[in-house]
């Protein structure tokens, strides 16, 4: 590996721009995230951080900018192209979007399944093995989604996003609905597989609880663009009044809250 | 004036819009159709779901339309001494008229609303970024089969409901009305044309990728929850009642125009 290419960023954002109607959402959001690193993108409702998430994952064409993922460009990414882009990626999505329609082990074996060609048997043992990876057992993978509980589902969907080892990993608001101790627990598996796989993770949450446990480096995101970056220590002492209002959750502050 | 035509052009370029997407959704429906790769486990489950479980519905449907037809022609017909018409009457309007549309009707409300509410829950649960962000395509993994599996299973629904249609006025003239059996079939067999059978079925396949068509696309376009789902539902099963409607006659006058 030549030293160019390890202090190119795993992903390199740049004056990415993205409204819908007169919603301007993203301002030009400028962002790198290094290879094996933990960033967590903070910031209240409606701050455009999952409008982010998706523009870099090409659910959303942004308006203008750029997105390059080691280097190479995504945006305007079509077809084969983009579907190889994506084989990178794993995402956690918020309610965990697991397909009703499929029993546990066929959504967490997905891929290897339909675009692999891997036999049942041998996609049934990998599903087996990620569940446990992420603390579930055999009994779980016959269940159907609809039968799991919320925790549940979200480690099914953690499972589903590391099955194919990606060098990339998404986590949308991966503490939202679940009790302290089952999000310390999510936070912990997220933690430990961004670790284990040497994978790139980003987070966006506003839990700064789970910020705190997830993170190497926290960015905070207001009105479309990143307002402060730094390591995680340093959010306490940097004196950014963004995130120290976020963080102190006060209702005054530079941060304009609809009332 | 103006307060009065505006909503007037409002709804009309709605209306464009709404065309404008539909025709594009249609057109990528079919550009998929032709490519590859297809799920063809995914296709066979829709083949069951929309055929063999539409049977029930679309039998019994049939089966009184056939029993109705040769009641009502006969008190008609029976003033003119002209009885013997029955039969020609029953297997001309079933299989022409009453078992494509009546079944089309019956599966626009079985398929169309299930599959609008299915994708539409896919869609506001993001089940739908789910399958993209598995560099799976949405339109070849949901809407295709199910395009393929209307498309194909609708005429055989058909021929059926036509074979059932006929028994149930069989059934009604030999039973009640008097009608010598042999006679019956002999002359519904005699009047039966190639023609009346194949527009029929012709248009149960166009029937079929309506439906479908209807029901993927609103359920893929549904967005705000449950009400947004609701709302797709209907929009699906009332779209393509109209479309079966409307191109019914289309077909009807470019067959026997």
């Amino acid at each position: 590996m030549t030293a160019a290419s390890q202090d190119q960023p795993k992903i390199r954002i740049r004056g990415l721009k993205k409204s819908f109607g007169d919603n301007h959402v993203l301002n030009g959001v400028d962002l790198d995230i290094a290879k094996g690193e933990s960033l967590v993108i903070i910031g209240g409702s409606g701050s455009g951080k999952s409008v982010l998430l998706k523009c870099i994952l090409g659910l959303l064409p942004p308006d203008a900018g750029s997105i390059l993922i080691d280097g190479k460009e995504t945006v305007g990414l079509r077809g084969a192209a983009l579907d190889e882009m994506r084989s990178h990626i794993g995402m956690l999505f918020q309610n965990a979007a697991l397909f009703d329609s499929l029993p546990v082990w066929q959504n967490v074996a997905f891929v290897p399944l339909e675009h692999e060609r891997m036999s049942r048997k041998e996609a049934r043992d990998l599903a087996l093995e990620r569940l446990a990876d992420v603390g579930l057992d055999a009994e779980v993978a016959d269940l159907s989604p609809a039968e799991l509980s919320g925790g549940m589902r979200k480690r099914v969907g953690l499972a589903r996003a590391i099955a194919v080892r990606p060098e990339i990993l998404f986590f949308d608001e991966p503490t939202t609905g679940l009790d302290p101790i089952m999000g310390d627990l999510i936070d912990r598996l997220i933690r430990q597989c961004v670790t284990d796989l040497g994978a790139t993770g980003l987070t966006i949450t506003h839990d700064m609880d789970s910020a705190r446990r997830i993170s190497d480096r926290i960015a905070m995101l207001y009105k479309g663009e990143i307002v402060w970056q730094g390591p995680m220590d340093a959010i306490e002492r940097e004196g950014n009044a963004f995130v120290e209002q976020f963080v102190a959750g006060e209702i005054d502050g530079p941060i304009q809250v609809a009332q | 004036m103006v307060p009065l035509l505006t909503p007037l052009g409002r709804a009309f370029l709605s209306f464009l819009e709404t065309a404008g997407r539909l025709s594009l959704f249609a057109g990528l429906t079919l550009w998929h159709c032709l490519r590859g790769p297809w799920y063809p486990r995914l296709i066979g489950r829709q083949m069951i779901e929309i055929g063999y479980y539409s049977l029930p519905v679309v039998g019994l449907t049939a089966i009184f339309t056939g029993m109705v037809l040769a009641l009502q022609s006969y008190t008609g017909f029976a003033r003119f001494s002209a009885e013997s018409a029955i039969p020609n009457v029953v297997v001309v309007s079933i299989t022409r008229e009453l078992g494509p549309v009546l079944a089309g009707l019956m599966v626009a409300g079985r398929i169309g609303a299930a599959m609008a509410a299915e994708i539409g829950t896919m869609r506001v649960t993001e089940q739908i970024d789910a399958l993209v962000t598995l560099a799976t395509n949405p339109f070849k993994y949901l809407i295709v089969p199910r395009v393929i599996a209307g498309v194909t299973m609708l005429p055989l629904l058909v021929l059926t409901a036509d074979i059932i249609g006929v028994l149930g006025g069989y059934l009604v003239s030999t039973g009640q009305l008097g009608f010598n059996p042999q006679a019956y079939l002999q002359n519904t067999y005699d009047f039966m044309e190639l023609e009346d059978v194949l527009s029929g079925l012709v248009k149960a396949a166009a029937f079929g990728f309506l439906i479908t068509l209807m029901g993927c696309y609103h359920g893929y376009h549904s967005r705000g929850g449950a009400q947004g789902v609701g709302t797709a539902t209907t929009n699906a099963v009332v779209s393509a009642s109209i479309l079966i409607l409307c191109f019914n006659y289309l077909i009807t006058g470019l067959f026997f125009g």
